[in-house]
């Protein structure tokens, strides 16, 4: 492309054609300095809503739906609207601790383009008067808090954070905080916990959301990094014309890594609620089809969390309703590829032992349920597991997560979709997540089960490279 | 706290199709439960904030936008809520958590001291799956670890439920257990090698619902069915706990909080819960003892030759050379006894309940009173003047602790140094030692005016003017005596002068057991039963008592000085021990030796008794005899027998009784019952305290309210001029006391001496922290660690009461404003 | 062992000074003492503790919830395999058996000279460049067999010391406010005003 030390891959970024609204600056070799984000169109987003009123700030980013990416979905600009007037100080608290399985994009964000982020932390805390944010990094993410670091340094040098923001009464500090390595801390209300001091335990809710009763009981916002590094070209540019790329109720784009058995994994930034997973898949622009020309086995469409896709669902788009209702959600925007070689009991104990490892240990049906059906699922995958063990994993499954649990239609058996989301036993969704990989799996691929258990040697234990 | 239970109309709600009416912002499970529909649960405690973790308490609950399962421990009820506890949904949750527990719990009940009183197992039994889907290796931990000297965790029993953790955090404020490690791994443990040692540790035990964490009293001794129980009253401080005291086959093997609401909250002191110990331990005196001649030393006597010296002694003297010290001890009836015995049998109004280390009867008597729950009313004011309630009323200090940090309370605290109420406190004023007058007087002057005029008693203008502004409006005071190296009268007077603010209530605590109903019994000079002077009360006892004493007599300070120059024929310690509890070792002492016979009422032979009684009547303990205790609030609840006495050990009151036989009067009165019968036509007060009151109210008990006696005018002392370094001298949870000394878990507990000193006076002492230091008065001396504490104020050098071989009465003369002392290196 | 040094106690107060409640500063404090000493020492936790003012026993609480701090010596280099679902697909297993032959250990092993740690981890965020790995959270992507053998022959020889600093060293560049750059810390014990350009009203802040 362009001069300027502009190249084209950066390590685990590839660009793809297509509208460049978060990931513009990846291919510049600096494109975490200030110099580079200056010279690039940065900080004019923020000097564009220091010119506004802090009201109409957030009418640009309710205007313009930007929907949060930290996997929910729900609009920034509507959840910035439950603060409860007056109770100050308001916090903001950046989520950082990008964990889910299958998901890489908040850490390209941080690395490559630290200043776009702290803009958009910046621009969140004028349009809503909050007193102080908190960027926290997940903490193996070293280079992202350099990165992060460093920026800071940068901006607050320049005038663009601390006290007397650009020479105007706005005044805020963006501090930089981070983790240690807990995969639950990414639910907002444990990340507020951890940003206390504490074990990152969710909280309990209704009736506390972090937007009435947050950080230290104040109301606080809590905002995925994608979402905060979108609100620089919005201010910018627009909401009309945010609104202009993807769909209606999907606008903007959003990224997406797809990562397993394709040709060109990848982290795309893809157009919003337009593109669908087959294009996703093997769209030239994209991971150009399955790895070797196998078949397409199985697709996670949103992240270790999600129940499982399957080819008859590739012509869904990449926008949230749909794929709810069809049985799964968008997620983190990792969408996970497996082939015809990868065998299912293998895969789904991946996961649940991902869960079970991660699971906080607040809620009993979570850190008994999940341990268990890892070990139910390893006794199974060493060979010794027993015929009850399949009703043994979904009765277990129905005890974290009760009633049909959310699933892919399955038009050769006969099966209908049942809708995202899960029902819980638990206090917050990981415990059910953990069920996904289980129900998906258990339902389309029950004989892989019963030849496990029964038939020892009848497939590959290993997953295929 | 949870369920700001409100006021307010009733919210309708519907339980398993039946109309209930429940509180507003009532927790659902409350609101069941009231309606006798209990939901099973592990982690919900009333008493503590919910934390919805164990998730066994699932309902279905439907609010209009159709059922789902809800944990009825977090949801507040809602008008037109619908819930169904035994919905499909709720039963298939409730056995799957049920299930989620079991399978990695050890299910060794047959060897586990909860068996038979664990919900897990009761649940298991009620609803359990028969056989375990659970075929893998359980989770396995190093088995029971002591986590304090009392207290052992059983991790693979551990069903992480919060509520020890939450306890040590919220209730106790000693976080000194945690969860350590995530999920499937997690476990309570302490900090490697900080025990847990809390005095309120034994509270987890109670509270644990499995058998996790046990107690080392109790440990192995007993299967809860083999215990029967009843409602009685802690006896081990004046708070007046309600405890439930546990027994199997003759001997007391437990004792557990009770849910009082207006008073203890079920919480114990491990003091409270464990002191029974000392009840069965070797050192009782099992039956009546008397000095041989020829050897001097105590021997076993029969009741009839022992009361036989005893009344011989009391029939030589004169009445006004008898005297009787001691009687907190006592049930209230035991003490209207002896009251009748001393005042209207012999004749002697040398009778004080306390040790010159309280405060003046008539004053704390005179003040209006306060409940414990007005005192820690939510968004109150607090004044708490005097000492130190985390190590005298523990239980007491869980109560305002709450209040402060969970109710919105305001603290001030006015102590002779910090307590383990200050980092809670709005503002914390410890002013020189004998200078609580002076500093009142600035206070009260600043709170008029708006502004300080300068500092006082050694603090500071800007933290009297801030405190000051504290007391614009309504607050309560508790009153307790801060400083034994001190005289009480200058907290006295601080007191007093606070009375003169009109709406002003005060709570007492004097800390030692039932002192108040000693108090209300007459057991103090120039009183009568019933908070009524002496000269007051003469006609109405008239008909009762076969004599009542002309003049009011000495106090106990006053006593054991007489007794020192040979003034006094016969001294009856009626539990009382002066060589360790009268503020001057040196009097007391002399006052042993000095005194024609010594007679000691006891349940061990004390360190007073030991040197000196001539003869020693064995007294039936707390457990071993029935009545009534009377609480610093003045509410009085039963003491129930539980167990028979050991030997030939008698109640109290059977003792007065006898002697007063043998000296030809009789008491006339047979049992308990007929003595309260009694009280109540001797003094208006116990009016209130009929059978019916009593069987009405059986776990708040029965308030007595009102008083017979002005506010006494109280001279402030003028403050002591000297500048050298003032001992400050405060009770410790912990003591050399001689209960303590036979109560297994608690002896080792009491920390060694240390004089504490402000950093900023460590220049005036010649001698390194963490060194032994020689602490020395006119009087005496005592050798202790040197600590550093920023508590103390800059001028006083403190240390503890009855610290284990430094008893600091060894440095104070009885009567003085204040000790001065030095410190040297050792 | 050791309490945190005067240097480090210094920077622990300006990291705390950060935060409307020093308790907040706990994780970043407890990193802090785990580059000091390799591994989180209980003398260390105890300082920390002691500074954000909570007992030892909620500092390690909270320290025990994470998993990378370490409370026993580790390898002066740490290394974590992913071994999740996308890694999983691409190999991870091989890499695990590569790697745990090459160094002569299992996973959760440290090699007898103290170098290396060998750890399989959950996802770490690099799903697309399977199978991966990270020495002390520093990545590798792709990585073969011949990556690995490469890597740790680069790291013995020290060629990497630069890149790759000891284990418990995380971010070396650290965040510095300028002096009177700082808006200030707002605890909600203090601050109850809207914040001045809210107040100024509707007409943008300058
Ligand atoms: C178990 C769990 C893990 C989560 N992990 C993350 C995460 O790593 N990053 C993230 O941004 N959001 C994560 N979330 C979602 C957050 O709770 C929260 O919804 C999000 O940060 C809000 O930001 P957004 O509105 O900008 O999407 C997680 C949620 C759950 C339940
Ligand atoms: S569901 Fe699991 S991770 Fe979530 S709060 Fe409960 S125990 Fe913790
Ligand atoms: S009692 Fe409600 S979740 Fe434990």
């Amino acid at each position: 492309m362009a001069a300027d030390g502009y190249v084209d891959h950066a390590p685990g970024y590839v660009a793809n054609e297509g509208p460049k609204i978060v990931t513009g600056r990846f291919g510049y070799e600096d494109s975490h300095r200030l110099a580079r984000f200056e010279a690039t169109g940065g900080y004019e987003g923020l000097l564009r809503a220091l010119a506004l009123a802090p009201g109409a700030v957030h009418q640009q980013v309710r205007d313009a739906i930007l929907l949060g990416r930290g996997g929910a979905g729900f609009p920034a600009g509507v959840k910035w609207g439950f603060l409860p007037p007056g109770r100050y100080p308001y916090y903001l608290v950046v989520n950082g601790d990008e964990s889910e399985p299958g998901t890489y994009k908040d850490r390209l964000l941080m690395e490559r383009d630290p200043h776009q982020l702290i803009e958009g932390c910046l621009i969140a805390c004028y349009a809503l008067g909050l007193s102080q944010c908190f960027l926290y990094v997940r903490g193996e993410m070293a280079l992202a808090q350099e990165r992060i670091a460093a920026a800071l340094n940068e901006a607050y040098e320049a005038g663009y954070a601390g006290r007397r923001i650009c020479g105007t009464d706005f005044s805020v500090d963006v501090v930089l905080t981070w983790g240690a390595g807990a995969y639950i801390v990414g639910e907002e209300t444990a990340l507020i916990e951890s940003l206390e001091g504490n074990r990152g335990m969710p909280r309990l809710k209704p009736p506390y959301f972090p937007a009435a009763v947050g950080l230290y009981g104040q109301p606080t916002i809590v905002n995925n990094v994608e979402t905060l590094s979108n609100l620089g070209w919005i201010m910018a540019n627009g909401a009309d014309a945010y609104r202009r790329h993807g769909s209606e109720s999907s606008p903007g784009t959003r990224m997406f890594a797809v990562s397993g058995h394709v040709r060109r994994p990848g982290v795309y930034e893809v157009e919003h609620g337009v593109t669908t997973f087959r294009e996703l898949l093997y769209g030239d622009n994209f991971a150009r089809g399955i790895l070797h020309d196998r078949e397409l086995k199985a697709f996670i469409p949103g992240g270790g969390s999600a129940p499982w896709f399957f080819p008859e669902h590739l012509d869904l788009p990449l926008e949230a309703k749909p794929v709810g209702a069809a049985g799964s959600m968008l997620g983190s925007g990792a969408v996970v590829v497996m082939d015809e070689t990868t065998d299912a009991v293998d895969a789904a104990l991946r996961l649940v032992r991902f869960f079970a490892r991660e699971s906080c240990g607040k809620c009993t049906p979570c850190r008994e349920g999940t341990t268990w059906l890892e070990r139910i699922l390893q006794r199974i995958a060493d060979g010794r597991g027993r015929p009850s063990d399949i009703d043994l994993l979904l009765d277990v499954s129905d005890n974290i997560s009760p009633g049909p649990y959310p699933a892919a239609s399955d038009e050769a058996r006969g099966l209908a979709a049942v809708a995202f989301p899960p029902r819980q036993t638990t206090i917050c969704p990981l415990g059910p997540s953990a069920v996904a990989p289980v129900v998906s799996t258990i339902r389309r691929f029950r004989s892989e089960y019963e030849a496990r258990i029964t038939r020892r040697d009848a497939i590959p234990v290993k997953a295929a490279s | 706290m949870t369920g700001p239970a409100g006021e307010g109309p009733a919210v309708e709600i519907t339980v398993d199709g039946a109309a209930v009416a429940a509180r507003p912002g009532e927790l659902l499970i409350e609101a069941c439960e009231r309606n006798g529909v209990y939901i099973p649960r592990f982690c919900y405690h009333p008493r503590m904030a919910s934390v919805g973790m164990c998730r066994m308490c699932l309902v279905t609950v439907d609010t209009g936008r159709g059922p789902s399962l809800q944990p009825s421990c977090m949801v507040t009820v809602a008008e037109a809520m619908a819930v169904e506890t035994e919905s499909a949904a709720a039963v298939k949750a409730q056995n799957g958590v049920l299930e989620f527990l079991l399978i990695n719990h050890p299910l060794d009940c047959p060897v586990c001291d909860k068996g038979g009183e664990c919900p897990l197992q009761d649940q298991t039994m009620a609803y359990g799956p028969g056989e375990s889907r659970f075929v893998e290796e359980k989770r396995h931990f190093e088995k029971p670890i002591a986590i304090s000297a009392t207290v052992h965790l059983d991790r693979e029993r551990c069903i992480l439920c919060d509520r020890c953790t939450r306890f040590a955090d919220q209730v106790a404020g000693d976080p000194l257990i945690s969860f350590m490690g995530r999920g499937g791994a997690t476990e309570v443990n302490t900090f490697a090698d900080e025990p847990f040692a809390s005095y309120f540790s034994g509270n987890t035990v109670q509270i644990c619902p499995v058998g996790a964490l046990t107690a080392e009293p109790y440990r192995f001794k007993a299967r809860p069915w083999d215990l029967t129980e009843a409602v009685s009253t802690a006896w081990v401080d004046s708070v007046g706990a309600r405890v439930s005291v546990q027994s199997s086959r003759n001997r007391v093997l437990r004792v557990q909080g009770v849910d009082a609401d207006a008073v203890n909250w079920g919480w114990l002191t491990d003091k409270e819960r464990f002191g029974f110990e000392a009840l069965d331990s070797d050192g009782r005196v099992t039956g009546p003892l008397v000095r041989d001649a020829a050897t001097g030393a105590l021997v076993p006597a029969s009741w009839a030759d022992a009361a036989t010296r005893a009344v011989e002694a009391l029939s030589r003297a004169p009445a006004e050379r008898v005297a009787v010290l001691g009687g907190a001890r006592l049930t209230n009836e035991s003490q209207y006894a002896w009251a009748k015995l001393a005042k209207g049998v012999i004749g002697t109004d040398n009778v004080d309940a306390q040790l010159d280390d309280g405060l003046p009867p008539e004053l704390v008597l005179s003040l209006p009173r306060a409940t414990i729950d007005e005192v820690c009313r939510p968004g109150g004011v607090i004044v708490l003047l005097g000492g130190d309630p985390k190590e005298e009323l523990g239980s007491l200090y869980l109560r305002l602790r709450h209040a402060v940090v969970s109710d919105g309370a305001t603290l001030i605290e006015i102590t002779p140094r910090a307590t383990g109420l200050s980092g809670l406190a709005a503002h914390s004023l410890h002013p020189r030692p004998g200078e609580t007058a002076e500093l009142m007087r600035a206070l009260l002057a600043a709170a008029a005016t708006g502004a300080a005029d300068g500092g006082a008693a050694g603090c500071d203008r800007a933290a009297i003017a801030a405190a000051a502004a504290a007391l614009d409006g309504e607050f309560t005071v508790v009153l307790g005596r801060g400083s034994l190296a001190e005289t009480a009268d200058s907290a006295a007077a601080a007191a007093a002068m606070l009375a003169g603010r009109g709406s002003v209530r005060f709570l007492p605590v004097l800390r030692r057991g039932n002192v108040n109903g000693a108090f209300d019994a007459g057991l103090a000079p120039g009183l009568a039963p019933g908070r009524t002077l002496l000269a007051a009360g003469t006609d109405r006892l008239a008909g009762i008592w076969p004599r009542v004493p002309a003049r009011p007599g000495r106090d106990a300070r006053a006593v054991l000085k007489a007794a020192s120059v040979g003034e006094i024929d016969v001294l009856v310690l009626l539990g009382a021990d002066p060589l360790n509890d009268f503020s001057d070792r040196a009097v007391a002492a002399n006052a042993l030796d000095g005194a024609g016979s010594v007679i000691a009422v006891d349940l061990f032979v004390n360190d007073s008794a030991a040197r000196a009684a001539d003869v020693v009547l064995a007294a039936a303990g707390p457990t071993e005899t029935e009545g009534t205790f009377t609480n610093i609030e003045g509410r009085v609840s039963p003491m129930a027998q539980k167990v028979t006495p050991p030997g030939t050990a008698r109640a109290d009151w059977m003792i007065a009784a006898d002697l007063a036989r043998r000296l030809g009067a009789d008491l006339g009165f047979a049992s308990p019952a007929e003595i309260r019968s009694e009280m109540a036509e001797a003094s208006e007060l116990h009016r209130a305290l009929t059978p019916e009151a009593l069987a009405a109210s059986p776990v708040e008990g029965v308030m007595l309210a009102g008083t017979q006696i002005p506010v006494p005018a109280v001279e402030a002392p003028v403050a002591p001029g000297s500048r050298g370094l003032r001992l400050v001298a405060t009770r410790t949870m912990y003591d050399d006391g001689v209960m303590l000394r036979h109560c297994p878990s608690s002896r080792g507990l009491a920390r060694g001496p240390e004089a504490r000193v402000n950093p900023a006076a460590l220049y005036r002492i010649d001698a390194r922290p963490s060194t032994t230091v020689r602490v020395s008065s006119a009087r005496g001396h005592l050798d202790a660690t040197l600590v550093v504490d920023e508590g103390v104020p800059v001028g006083a050098v403190a240390v503890g009461w009855l610290a284990p071989g430094a008893p600091a009465n060894a440095l104070i003369e009885a009567g003085s404003p204040v000790t001065e002392v030095t410190v040297e290196a050792r | 062992m050791s309490r945190l040094t005067a240097d480090n106690e210094a920077r622990a107060r300006r990291i705390m000074a950060l935060y409307p409640r020093p308790k907040s500063a706990l994780i970043p404090l407890l990193h802090l003492a785990q580059s000091q000493d390799g591994h989180l020492t209980d003398e260390a936790v105890r300082h920390v503790a002691e500074l954000v003012g909570i007992t030892p026993a909620e500092a390690a609480g909270t320290a025990t919830f994470y998993e990378m701090f370490k409370f026993h010596p580790v390898g002066r280099y740490l290394v974590n395999v992913c071994t999740n679902i996308s890694c999983a697909l691409l190999g991870a297993d091989d890499l695990v058996a590569h790697a745990s032959a090459a160094l002569g250990v299992k996973p959760g092993g440290t090699t007898d000279d103290g170098m290396f740690t060998l750890e399989t981890v959950e996802c770490m965020a690099a799903c697309t460049e399977a199978p991966c790995l990270a020495v002390n959270y520093r990545y590798r992507l792709r990585v073969t067999p011949n990556d690995f053998d490469d890597l740790v022959a680069a790291i013995r020889s020290g060629d990497i010391d630069q890149e790759i600093p000891h284990h418990g060293t995380l971010a070396r560049v650290h965040q510095e406010i300028p002096e009177g750059r700082m808006a200030g810390i707002s605890s909600p014990e203090q601050a109850r005003a809207a914040p001045a350009w809210m107040a100024a009203g509707a007409e943008g802040a300058g």
